[in-house]
């Protein structure tokens, strides 16, 4: 079996640009689930019982299904009711929404590691629930949540081959459109894998870094 | 139409598709503990180039997307020869990307066992062996279990990436009713439903329980 | 609650005092830790309480403070009831923006200080006004700076808390509160937390707001030299009720209760 690498050169600068739809897709999902994840997160903790359960149990259904079955739901799904999502949108949904309920459980736990102290100073000071949880809970919640928020970006960067299947234009759907006009797979699939690697390892290095710099900012450890 | 005649009628499609799902989950799990505890053995040892190729397999395997891999082993194997059937792909791929995740998990779960017990059985002039498969093992196991448990439930949702090579598991069947008749959300609500029982009714209390005989049988012995 | 219906819905009168628990009562489950409690603060007045643990002490600050409800009774502050609100001519169970309006008149230290770590001490104390007193930056700052200058603390306005010791910490705690001008001050076990060589900070700040300011202080403490010096009464909690109270000289020097005088002499012996 030989390694054409003439084919290998003609691929590539459409691999490279197919990669930058990979990055944005996967910033866009990324940017939806810190919020949604934040979101999630306080809903479990609103003073409504039933809001707070029904809450909690998205958050496990999410979690406990695949990610792939929730793409190709959220995209064929709306058209069954009349509403028609591009592969992109629907993607970026579903790609949100599934990270968002990771992202809550890293929420949740550093929101419960925050000392009930702060919580009782904060009302001795009378603060307001909203200058509570947004001046002195959450930029504590943060620092031990770091790690794990920083975790899914590696992860997310790595599920958004899983768009291919509903024909999002990223990486892998790239190189199976090269792969199948040109009848080789082995080098579009042997690229696209050592562009993942040359993503995925330098960027845990990175979100080791910021974790430090935000401890380092943030005053605290 | 509702989903109850949905079922009525799907229903031996979908479970001829839970069953190809269980299996390869076995099939996978099995392979992956066995590769795991094998890789993370070998990035303990002294041996320089034992320690590398474990290193590259694990981070090769962790570094890249699982759909990669699947695609890889399915299209570009055959290439070298070696030509896999959908299923065997499907579980070898999900086995080889898992048993990387565990390895770390092995490697730093024997890690955890508290020194004193490898000089104690040193000191019992236990062979290295027999003082890993003994001492060190058994307490290994107790302290990776529940991460273990975690990756399981990880390996049952990203199984469903198997149809997408063509094997005919949970998913690849509800994609194909979908591709006929457009009952996407019977077909796929169906099969989240389905996930959902599998992870969270099934696999997770399995996981406790084990979790808790194991438990049980370290603390009285 | 039970009813409180009947209650008044305001104190009147010039010997109005500034606190007063009403038939106090709280339950965790089947364990009673206060048992009707009554108990009158007057303005300017420093009370002192102690007593054994489980013995309520601390549940009553928290009460006062709202970090715990109450089973039964009035709590009234300044004149009007601060744990129920009127409606229709009665009183009913307090609601958010009610307790929220009252609880601005109390302010609390912690044993555990609970500063905020994520900011300095000068943001510690502008915290409040300016988010909940909506001063502006500069006024909230130069009321951060003089409290900390109060109690010694004003070189060290812009360290973390981290870089505190215990003392230091308690002090901009207490500097803390005051920024909110609070009318009643409570001051949880304050230097229960604190290694001996540092307690004399912090209790010196306590002297010193005795005696330049006309602030109602409630303290639950664990020093009793302390408490003795400074105090214009001091309240002997035992079983959820107040077992003794009166001048710190009576209560020190002449106990008449047989677990007062058990307590105290097991006091001094633990030295």
């Amino acid at each position: 079996m030989n390694w054409r690498w003439d084919l290998a050169w003609q691929v590539l600068p459409h691999l490279l640009e197919a990669t930058l739809a990979t990055l944005a897709a996967a910033i866009i999902g990324y940017s939806i689930a810190l919020v949604g994840g934040l979101v999630m997160a306080l809903g479990q903790r609103t003073p409504s019982r039933i809001l707070t359960v029904a809450v909690r149990e998205t958050v496990e259904f999410i979690r406990s299904t695949p990610l792939v079955l929730q793409i190709f739901f959220i995209f064929f799904v709306g058209p069954q009711f009349g509403i028609r999502l591009s592969p992109w949108v629907a993607g970026m949904i579903a790609l949100g929404l599934h990270y968002s309920a990771y992202m809550s459980e890293v929420y949740r736990g550093g929101l419960e590691a925050v000392p009930r102290g702060q919580w009782e100073a904060a009302l001795a000071l009378n603060l307001s629930t909203r200058s509570t949880y947004m001046r002195i809970i959450i930029p504590q919640a943060i620092v031990p949540a770091i790690t794990g928020i920083g975790n899914y970006l590696v992860g997310i960067i790595k599920d958004t081959p899983l768009l291919s299947v509903i024909g999002v234009a990223e990486l892998m759907h790239t190189a199976s459109s090269i792969g199948a006009e040109n009848l080789r797979f082995l080098e579009p699939y042997t690229i696209v894998g050592l562009i993942f690697l040359l993503i995925s390892l330098p960027a845990s290095g990175l979100t080791r870094l910021f974790e430090n710099w935000l401890r380092r900012k943030l005053g605290m450890g | 139409m509702s989903f109850w005649n949905f079922l009525s009628i799907y229903w031996p499609r979908l479970l001829s598709g839970v069953v190809i799902t269980v299996e390869l989950f076995f099939l996978a799990a099995a392979l992956a503990i066995v590769v795991a505890v094998v890789a993370g053995l070998m990035k303990l040892s002294s041996n320089r180039a034992i320690r590398w190729a474990a290193i590259v397999y694990i981070e090769v395997f962790r570094g890249t997307s699982l759909l990669v891999q699947l695609y890889w082993i399915f299209f570009v194997l055959p290439l070298f020869g070696l030509t896999l059937e959908k299923f065997n792909a499907g579980f070898i791929g999900l086995g080889m990307n898992l048993g990387a995740y565990g390895a770390e998990l092995v490697r730093g779960a024997i890690q955890a066992v508290p020194k004193g017990q490898w000089e104690a059985a040193y000191a019992l002039s236990m062979s290295p062996a027999r003082r890993m498969w003994r001492i060190v093992l058994p307490q290994a196991l107790a302290i990776m279990l529940p991460p273990w448990g975690n990756l399981l439930i990880e390996l049952l949702k990203y199984s469903a990436l198997v149809a997408l090579i063509g094997a005919t598991d949970l998913m690849f069947q509800v994609k194909q009713i979908n591709s006929s008749t457009f009952l996407s959300a019977q077909a796929f609500g169906a099969a989240l439903i389905i996930y959902y029982i599998l992870a969270r009714l099934l696999l997770t209390p399995a996981v406790r329980w084990i979790e808790a005989r194991m438990r049980r049988k370290l603390q009285r012995g | 609650m039970d009813e409180t219906s009947d209650y008044p819905l305001a104190l009147e009168g010039p010997g109005t005092p500034m606190v007063r628990f009403l038939n106090v009562s709280k339950r965790y489950g089947a364990l009673m830790v206060l048992d009707n409690l009554h108990l009158d603060i007057s303005e300017g007045e420093m009370v002192s309480i102690i007593g054994p643990s489980g013995s309520g002490k601390t549940t009553v600050l928290r009460m006062l403070m709202t970090l715990e409800t109450i089973n039964s009774g009035v709590i009234y502050v300044d004149g009007k009831p601060l744990t129920h609100m009127e409606r229709r001519g009665k009183l009913v169970p307090a609601d958010a923006r009610y307790l929220r309006k009252m609880r601005a008149k109390i302010g609390m230290c912690f044993q555990h200080f609970n500063l905020f770590p994520h900011m300095t001490a000068l943001q510690n104390c502008m915290e409040g006004p300016v988010q909940v007193l909506g001063l502006s930056k500069d006024e909230a700052r130069g009321r951060a700076e003089e409290l900390l200058a109060m109690v010694g603390m004003i070189e060290k306005k812009d360290q973390h808390p981290s870089r505190l010791s215990g003392g230091q910490q308690q002090r901009v705690a207490i500097a803390r509160a005051l920024a909110m001008r609070p009318k009643v001050l409570l001051f949880d076990e304050v230097t229960s937390a604190l290694d001996p060589e540092v307690i004399g900070e912090v209790t010196n700040v306590i002297r010193k707001l005795v005696a330049e300011h006309n602030l109602t202080m409630l303290m639950v403490t664990h020093q009793m030299g302390f408490a003795r010096d400074i105090s214009d009464r001091v309240c002997f909690f035992f079983g959820g009720k107040i077992e003794e109270q009166g001048s710190p000289q009576t209560l020190f020097g002449n106990p008449r209760r047989d677990r007062t005088k058990q307590f105290l002499s097991a006091i001094k012996e633990a030295g």
